[in-house]
C-alpha cells in the first residue's frame, strides 16, 4: 500500500477523535435540550483565544491556561442556556436554533472586536513521531488520545452517576422525567455546563494545532453539524462513528486532490446518504 | 379602492424621482437595500410556512457566479446567463427539495441539510479557483455602458433595475398570497400529516414554494453581481450569507409584505451608520451589535419589526401561531 496514503487514513483517524468530541457536547446538547446550538464551534473559538491569550499574554503553564478555557466555556455553556435558551424553551426549536445564531454573529464579531482578524497562535512546536517512513505529529496524536479520553469519561459519567442517569433519562423521554422527582432545569443547566466543557477539552485540543482566528468556528461549525445528523442528530454513538467516516473521507479525497473538494465531496457524500438514511445511519 | 391606486401611483413616481435628488452615496445604499430586500422577501416566501433554509446562500452563489463565468469566459450576454443561472438554481433546489420533502426532512434537520448545501456551493467555487479565482473573488469583463452586457456605470439605471425587481418580488408575494396553494401551504405548516390526510400534495407545494424562492434568490444573486461588479465566495455564498439572510428577514418580520424589506433597511442602515460613526477603529462593532439585536428579537419579537408595529395598531387582529417545525 501506498506509504502517503496509510499517512493520510492515520491523520484522518486522529481528525476523527477532535471531531468526534464536539459532535459529542452538540449532540449531549440536542439529546437533552432539543436544541441545536449553531454556535457551538464559536464556542470554541473563544476556549482558544482563552489558552492563547493565559499562556501567551500573561505567560500562564499552559494546563493551568487549558483548564481556565474548560472551565471558562463551560461557564459559556451555561450562560448561552439561562440567557439564550431558557426564555424561548417553549417556543418552536427552530427559533432557537436561529437564536444561536445570533450568538455566533455575536461572537464572532466580538473577537473580531477585541482581537483583530489575525491568525494567532502559541508558537509551540510539538515534536513530530517517525514511525519508519510515516510521519506523525504529536500534536494531533495527543488530541486524539485526549478526545477519546474525554469521551470515556463522559460514557462513565452517564451510565454510573445519579445525574448521568437522569440525563439520559430525559434523552428519552422529556415528559416524564418531572413525575420521577428530578428537577428538569438543573438537568439542562448540568448538560448545557458538559457541553461547554466539552467544547472547552476541544478548544485546547485545537489550539496546539490550528491558528486561532475569529472565524475559526465557520471552518469545524457546519462539519460537525454535519456528522451530528449523518450519525442521527441526538444519537450519540452515531455521531461518534460519523465522525471518523466524515475525517476519512475528508483525508482520503484530501491526498489525491485538494482540501476544498474533500469537504466539498463529503458534503455531497452526506446530502446523498440523507436521502438513503434521512434520520441518521444507525437508524432503521 | 380609486384614492388607494392613486397613492400607490404616487408613491410610485416619488420611488422613480429618487434618482433625480439623491446624492450617489445614499443612492449606492438604496440599491443595496433594494436588492437585498428582494433577496430577503424571496427567502421569507418559504420561510413564512416554516421551511426555515440555511442554504439560499447556495442558491444566490449559483446565480451570482453562472452569468458572471458565461459572460468572461463565452461572452454569453447576461440576457441569457442570468436566465440559466436562475434555472441552474431552480434545479438545484429540486435536487435537494424533492428528497427532503419525500422523507420527511423538516425542523432542524431540513436547516442543517440545507446549510450543508451552502457550505458545497461556496466550497465548490473555492475549489475551482483556477476558473473562479477562489477566495480572491471574480470580476466579471467590464465595457462601460452596455444594455448588450448588462453593465451600467450610472447608479441611477440600477436603481430602477433594483426597483423593478423589488417590485417583483411584493408582487409574487401577493400572487402566492392569493392562490389557492397559500391555504394549503399554510396547513401543511399547521401540521403536515393533517395536511396529507385532507387530500393537499405536500410535496408538490412545498417544492413548487421552494423553487420559487430558489429561482427568485438566485435572480437576486445575479443582479447583486451585475451591479458590483465583484464576487467573492464569501459574500454571495456559503454560511454566513445564508445565516445573514435568514437574519435580515426575521428582525424586519418573515410574516408581512414589506417585513424583509424594513429587515433590509435596518440591517444596511444599522451597518452604515456604525461604520460611519465608529469608522474603521472598531470592525465587528456593527456586527457585534446586530447579534445581540437579533438575539433579542427572537426572544421579544418572534414576529420581527413589522410584526409587531402591525399588532400594536390592530390589537384584536387574528393572531396566528408561530409556525411549528
Amino acid at each position: 500500500m501506498d506509504i502517503y496514503l496509510l499517512e493520510a487514513i492515520i491523520n484522518g483517524i486522529l481528525l476523527g477523535g477532535v471531531l468526534a468530541l464536539l459532535a459529542l457536547g452538540l449532540n449531549l446538547i440536542f439529546g437533552v435540550i432539543d436544541v441545536v446550538w449553531i454556535a457551538y464551534t464559536d464556542l470554541v473559538m473563544c476556549g482558544m483565544y482563552v489558552v492563547y491569550w493565559l499562556y501567551v499574554g500573561f505567560g500562564w503553564p499552559l494546563l493551568l491556561a487549558c483548564a481556565a478555557a474548560i472551565a471558562g466555556v463551560a461557564a459559556l455553556g451555561v450562560l448561552v442556556h439561562v440567557l439564550i435558551i431558557a426564555p424561548i424553551l417553549g417556543s418552536a426549536p427552530i427559533n432557537q436554533l436561529l437564536a444561536t445564531g445570533g450568538l455566533l454573529f455575536f461572537l464572532q464579531s466580538f473577537a473580531t472586536l477585541l482581537f483583530g482578524t489575525d491568525f494567532r497562535n502559541l508558537g509551540i512546536r510539538l515534536p513530530i513521531i517517525e514511525l519508519g517512513e510515516i510521519y506523525i505529529s504529536t500534536a494531533r496524536l495527543l488530541a486524539f488520545s485526549i478526545a477519546l479520553i474525554g469521551a470515556s469519561a463522559l460514557y462513565f459519567f452517564l451510565k454510573s452517576t445519579f445525574i448521568g442517569t437522569a440525563i439520559r433519562a430525559i434523552a428519552q423521554d422529556r415528559d416524564i422525567i418531572g413525575l420521577m422527582g428530578v428537577d428538569q432545569r438543573r438537568i439542562y443547566l448540568v448538560t448545557s455546563a458538559i457541553g461547554g466543557a466539552l467544547a472547552g477539552l476541544a478548544s485546547c485540543l485545537l489550539v496546539l494545532q490550528y491558528d486561532v482566528h475569529p472565524f475559526i468556528g465557520n471552518t469545524f461549525g457546519p462539519l460537525i453539524f454535519m456528522i451530528c445528523v449523518l450519525g442521527g442528530l441526538g444519537d450519540m454513538i452515531g455521531g461518534f462513528v460519523a465522525a471518523f467516516i466524515i475525517s476519512q473521507i475528508i483525508s482520503i479525497v484530501g491526498y489525491y486532490s485538494n482540501t476544498e473538494l474533500a469537504y466539498v465531496l463529503a458534503f455531497a457524500f452526506f446530502i446523498a446518504l440523507m436521502f438513503v438514511r434521512p434520520r441518521g445511519i444507525f437508524v432503521r | 379602492m380609486n384614492a388607494r391606486s392613486a397613492a400607490l401611483l404616487a408613491g410610485l413616481a416619488i420611488l422613480l424621482c429618487v434618482p433625480y435628488f439623491t446624492p450617489p452615496y445614499l443612492l449606492h445604499l438604496l440599491i443595496q437595500a433594494l436588492i437585498w430586500a428582494f433577496i430577503y422577501t424571496a427567502w421569507s416566501m418559504m420561510g413564512r410556512f416554516g421551511f426555515v433554509s440555511l442554504g439560499h446562500g447556495a442558491f444566490m452563489g449559483v446565480g451570482a457566479y453562472a452569468p458572471a463565468l458565461l459572460w468572461n469566459y463565452y461572452d454569453v450576454t447576461p440576457w441569457a446567463g442570468i436566465p440559466l443561472g436562475v434555472l441552474l438554481s431552480a434545479l438545484l433546489a429540486v435536487v435537494i427539495g424533492y428528497p427532503c420533502f419525500r422523507f420527511r426532512v423538516v425542523g432542524h434537520y431540513f436547516a442543517l441539510v440545507t446549510l450543508a448545501l451552502s457550505q458545497v456551493v461556496m466550497l465548490s467555487v473555492v475549489a475551482a479557483r483556477d476558473i473562479t479565482g477562489g477566495s480572491l473573488g471574480f470580476t466579471p469583463r467590464a465595457v462601460g455602458h452596455s444594455w448588450y452586457a448588462l453593465q451600467f456605470p450610472e447608479k441611477s439605471y440600477f436603481y430602477v433595475i433594483a426597483l423593478v425587481l423589488w417590485l417583483g418580488g411584493l408582487a409574487v408575494w401577493r400572487w402566492i398570497d392569493r392562490g389557492i396553494g397559500r391555504e394549503a401551504l399554510d396547513a401543511i405548516a399547521e401540521d403536515e400529516e393533517a395536511a396529507s390526510a385532507i387530500g393537499i400534495d405536500v410535496m408538490r407545494e412545498k417544492l413548487r414554494v421552494t423553487v420559487i424562492s430558489a429561482a427568485l434568490t438566485a435572480l437576486g444573486g445575479a443582479i447583486y453581481g451585475q451591479y458590483f461588479m465583484y464576487l467573492n465566495p464569501e459574500t454571495v455564498s456559503g454560511i454566513s450569507v445564508s445565516l445573514q439572510i435568514v437574519f435580515a428577514a426575521i428582525v424586519g418580520g418573515m410574516y408581512d409584505l414589506f417585513g424583509p424589506t424594513a429587515g433590509a433597511l435596518v440591517t444596511i442602515s444599522l451597518n452604515e451608520g456604525l461604520r460611519v460613526g465608529f469608522g474603521t477603529h472598531f470592525i465587528g462593532a456593527a456586527n457585534t451589535i446586530y447579534g445581540i439585536l437579533l438575539i433579542l428579537c427572537i426572544i421579544f419579537m418572534p414576529r420581527g419589526i413589522v410584526g409587531t408595529l402591525r399588532k400594536m395598531h390592530m390589537p384584536r387582529a387574528p393572531t396566528k401561531a408561530v409556525p411549528a417545525e
